[in-house]
């Protein structure tokens, strides 16, 4: 029996029939066909599909997709500005070449910005701690964790 | 995994109501263990039902000589209290090492003790704190609250409202935290209430427990000298692909003695 989910993604209000069992990620992907975030353990272990709801990071495949209904969901498409102007967190990982094959930097790029809200003026052993639900086999985290401590400072300047 | 029916439950009355009424039926809580084990078909439920629309289910309180967590407070919320962490800091501490950041905005205090997974970190903190688990049927001390792996005095119908932790004069909790899933192997929680100790174990055996000669020792003298040499017997512990039951003995012994020395 399918059943009709509602929520906000990206500011955009999106409606569909789910299944019970289909996790928000397999909706956010397969059903509104926003690619950018990821599958890669499907174990709640790696962070590739971590979305924001409501504003705080979550495994998009530890979640039903009936459990984001009437929720506010950001998902990596919906970070940059309308103009195509990078978050800031998108720009630094560009700036410390923060990703090589990039399938686990979506999880990242959310993540950091869910760091950099939380913690504002986080140190390196914090930041690194906060990454521990999030997996990069590619860069050994240097470039990453340069990343979110510089995105973390623009983000806070902004701010005040 | 299986598909199942979906229900929001519109209130506690209504999810026990539904919990005696279906066929099969589970409670969805914050889903950092039911769904991972729905999608690796462990478990069929017929029918879930999610708490999560529950207002009254959520929040923290401080009542007398207890902090009151609502069944569905995540963990981040416990860790974040400023009224946790000014009253109780070691259930912050321990709310605050659960999982990775993703699941501690997720997961909740009630999912966590109402599934009494040998490696959990709450039931330690249950345990140690003297709490009360207090469901809409009836009020269950933690001592008698855990009875096996993945068993609790849970009945039929039977959901869950909030935990009360008695406010100790000092408590620590330590834990040997497995480095990829962040689940205790072998957790201790100290409390030191006025001439009395506890001291609970998780991650070690089948659920958490209490090392009576542990508190013994420190009734006579709190001090990390009088955990030091206790050694708990390897017989009825854990041993697994990560380490032996043996090993887990040990560092029940190291853990309680490094919180102890944190608290004095």
């Amino acid at each position: 029996m399918d059943i009709d989910v509602k929520m906000t993604v990206n500011g955009k209000a999106v409606s569909g029939k789910v299944e019970a069992r289909t996790l928000l990620v397999q909706f956010i992907r397969e059903h509104l066909r926003l690619t950018g975030t990821h599958v890669g353990c499907d174990t709640t272990q790696c962070g590739c599909c971590v979305v924001h709801v409501d504003g705080v990071a979550m495994k998009s495949c530890t979640m039903l997709a009936v459990q984001a209904e009437g929720k506010a969901i950001t998902t990596i498409e919906g970070l940059a500005a309308p103009d195509g102007a990078l978050h800031p967190m998108q720009q630094a990982f560009r700036d410390h070449h923060g990703l090589q094959c990039g399938f686990c930097t979506p999880g990242m790029v959310m993540m950091g910005v869910d760091i950099a809200n939380r913690l504002p003026g986080a140190d390196e052993k914090t930041v690194r701690h906060q990454l521990e639900g999030n997996i990069c086999r590619c860069t050994g985290y240097q470039g990453i964790v340069e990343a979110i401590m510089d995105a973390s400072a623009v983000m806070n300047a902004a701010r005040s | 995994m299986h598909n199942f029916n979906y229900h929001r439950a519109a209130d506690v009355a209504d999810a026990s109501g539904k919990l005696t009424s279906l066929d099969d039926p589970k409670v969805l809580a914050g889903g950092m263990t039911l769904l991972p084990t729905l999608k690796n078909r462990l478990a069929a439920p017929s029918d879930l039902i999610d708490l999560a629309g529950i207002a009254d289910l959520k929040g923290i309180s401080v009542e007398g000589n207890e902090v009151v967590v609502r069944a569905m407070t995540p963990h981040a919320v416990v860790a974040a209290s400023a009224e946790v962490q000014k009253a109780l800091p070691a259930l912050a501490q321990l709310a605050g090492n659960i999982g990775d950041p993703a699941v501690r905005h997720r997961g909740t205090i009630g999912g966590s003790v109402a599934n009494s997974d040998p490696a959990a970190d709450y039931p330690a903190g249950c345990v140690g704190l003297d709490a009360t688990i207090v469901t809409n049927k009836r009020k269950i001390a933690a001592d008698d609250f855990f009875l096996g792996l993945f068993e609790t005095a849970l009945e039929a119908g039977e959901v869950i409202t909030s935990v009360r932790f008695k406010i100790p004069e000092r408590a620590c909790y330590m834990k040997f935290r497995h480095p990829a899933s962040g689940y205790a192997v072998v957790g201790v929680m100290v409390a030191k209430y006025g001439a009395k100790a506890r001291v609970a174990v998780t991650g070690a055996g089948p659920c958490v427990f209490r090392v009576a000669e542990m508190e013994a020792a420190l009734e006579k003298s709190f001090a990390p000298a009088s955990v030091a040499d206790i050694k708990v017997s390897p017989e009825q512990l854990m041993g697994d692909i990560h380490c032996s039951a043996e090993y887990r003995a040990h560092l029940i012994t190291v853990y309680a003695r490094r919180a102890v020395e944190a608290m004095v």
